[in-house]
């Protein structure tokens, strides 16, 4: 009804004085100022489909994922690759996963996304009670984030190496597209891995006074390089992504024949 | 509602059209009203549109000029008080920050934080927040530390940021911990973690919080969804320079085996 410049657009149960907020219907307080589910949604369907096909790459054997001079980064280290008889892409890939699946940006991602803890900033979620968070298993797990740091270290000059061998086919130097990928692949993984938050405690974050310790100066000049890189993790966590998904599906186009390596050789 | 029954009186308001609106046609208000035990609901106002308008001029237009009796919490008007806390078209923000061409077109709702108790129309009890932030330990230098401090820039730098906290407590209304599963006994919230990492960071604070703010503070709660860094008007990166920090401080002591050696071996804490 309207009186007078006034009117009743919905009236909910009345809250009694103990209650904590409003307690009119979900509707009510949905949000309206924009589509917060385009967010999730987007991550749903690209990380999703990432998860989708590195698990299908990482079983279809080593031979689809390289072609000299390159090997794709899921198939890395290449050596380890292939003295595993069964889905040796899979454990390679164990710790990038790891490393991926704790990171403090990803959890974000798929809590938002695939959990709905929440789907958006507040937006009414679907479950109510029994909410733990990272106090009980598995999101516990969370908590060791560090070491799948201490691993994802590792890989950076694996991925260099794999990069340098793209340099040289048959003792000669080469030069193709692929080897541009595979080198931008290991800077964007290196900048990922670098800008972690765990990094950037690790390096002095946990210091309460850099000027008490030793190597005070140095620990806070490492800390504020770090957080440089990290003001843009999530940046660094996307294209990182990418970078692998490109470098592995070039491997595999090229495999199939769609097209040739544009390349210089130097003889 | 008794309160729809009232006439507007709009003798000295500015007339309808008289500002930059887009079209100059009257701004559409949902805004809540009522008090616990009672009817409760969104009431409809049409509010002149001025140039640069906030929403909380058109909440001070409506109070003037329709329902004098609509209550809502302000003080500075500039940003700095963190009174004027409200859900505006179902997000938390400050209302004398809010301008209105930033907003949508179409009907604005203005609502009342859910995830604190409602006193009455746009105002809500947030004593809660001053109960858990009194159960922090206060910054407590050494005894023998002389005064005043002599401290090194590197050593402040990350707790100036902190510093800027308003206390409007939108992160607190934001966190889906205390708002969609009303965890407000087991877990500080944002707010109360960027006080903690504060003092614990502070070069010259003795007083050791970690396990406090991992049992009591129930700091794993915190699942890192960054919804309290979003609406900080101050722009304080909460999660990524006060939580995730606490979270890394925390997983040293219980969650790293190679540190616990370490503190075995060497006697650190």
């Amino acid at each position: 009804m309207t009186v007078r410049g006034a009117e009743v657009a919905g009236s909910g149960k009345g809250a009694s004085a103990g209650d904590a907020g409003v307690t009119t219907g979900v509707l009510a307080r949905l949000r309206r100022d924009a589509p917060w589910w385009l967010l999730p949604v987007t991550v749903v369907v690209v990380l999703g489909g990432f998860i989708v096909y590195s698990i299908w790459a990482s079983t279809t054997g080593v031979g689809e994922a390289r072609n000299a001079p390159y090997l794709s980064p899921l198939y890395s280290p290449g050596w380890l690759a292939n003295h595993i008889p069964v889905f040796p892409g899979l454990l390679c890939i164990l710790v990038p996963i790891a490393f991926r699946g704790t990171c403090y940006y990803y959890r974000k991602a798929y809590h938002r996304s695939f959990l709905w803890d929440p789907p958006g900033c507040a937006v009414p979620e679907l479950r109510h009670g029994g909410y733990r968070g990272e106090t009980a298993f598995p999101l516990s797990l969370n908590n060791l984030h560090r070491f799948a740091l201490y691993g994802a270290v590792v890989y950076i000059p694996i991925l260099a190496f794999d990069a340098a061998n793209a340099f040289s086919l048959g003792g000669h130097l080469y030069l193709g597209l692929g080897t541009a990928i595979m080198v931008l692949n290991v800077v964007l993984l290196a900048g990922y891995t670098l800008s972690c938050h765990s990094l950037r405690h690790l390096v002095g974050g946990s210091v309460d006074c850099f000027s008490c310790v030793r190597f005070g100066r140095q620990r806070y000049g490492a800390w504020r390089g770090v957080t440089r890189l990290n003001v843009f993790h999530p940046t660094w966590a996307w294209v990182s992504l990418f970078s692998v998904w490109a470098v592995d599906a070039y491997v595999r186009m090229l495999n199939a024949g769609w097209f040739t390596d544009p390349h210089l050789l130097f003889r | 509602m008794a309160i729809a029954e009232r006439p507007a009186q709009r003798g000295t308001a500015p007339q309808p059209g008289a500002g930059s609106g887009s079209d100059g046609a009257p701004l559409e208000f949902h805004v809540f009203k009522g008090i616990p035990g009672e009817e409760q609901g969104e009431v409809t106002y049409r509010v002149p549109p001025v140039t640069g308008m906030v929403v909380l001029d058109a909440i001070h237009w409506i109070q003037k000029h329709v329902d004098t009796d609509l209550a809502c919490r302000w003080n500075c008007k500039a940003a700095k008080c963190g009174s004027c806390s409200a859900e505006i078209n179902g997000m938390p923000r400050l209302m004398c920050k809010t301008r209105i061409d930033d907003l949508p077109d179409g009907p604005i709702t203005v609502r009342p934080m859910t995830a604190f108790p409602l006193i009455k129309d746009l105002v809500t009890d947030v004593s809660h927040a001053y109960e858990v932030n009194r159960r922090i330990p206060q910054f407590t230098p050494a005894a023998d530390e002389p005064s005043p401090f002599v401290i090194q820039e590197m050593d402040l730098e990350r707790i100036y940021e902190f510093r800027k906290c308003i206390e409007c407590f939108l992160c607190q209304d934001v966190c889906h911990v205390l708002r969609s599963h009303d965890l407000q006994e087991q877990f500080y919230g944002p707010r109360f973690f960027v006080r903690v990492a504060s003092l614990e960071m502070h070069p010259k604070d003795t007083v050791d919080r970690l396990e406090a703010v991992r049992t009591e503070g129930g700091l794993g709660y915190c699942n890192i969804t960054k919804c309290c860094t979003e609406v900080c008007p101050e722009h304080i990166h909460i999660t990524d320079n006060a939580i995730i920090p606490l979270k890394e401080r925390v997983a040293d002591r219980h969650w790293d085996p190679l540190r616990a050696v370490s503190r075995l071996l060497l006697g650190k804490r």
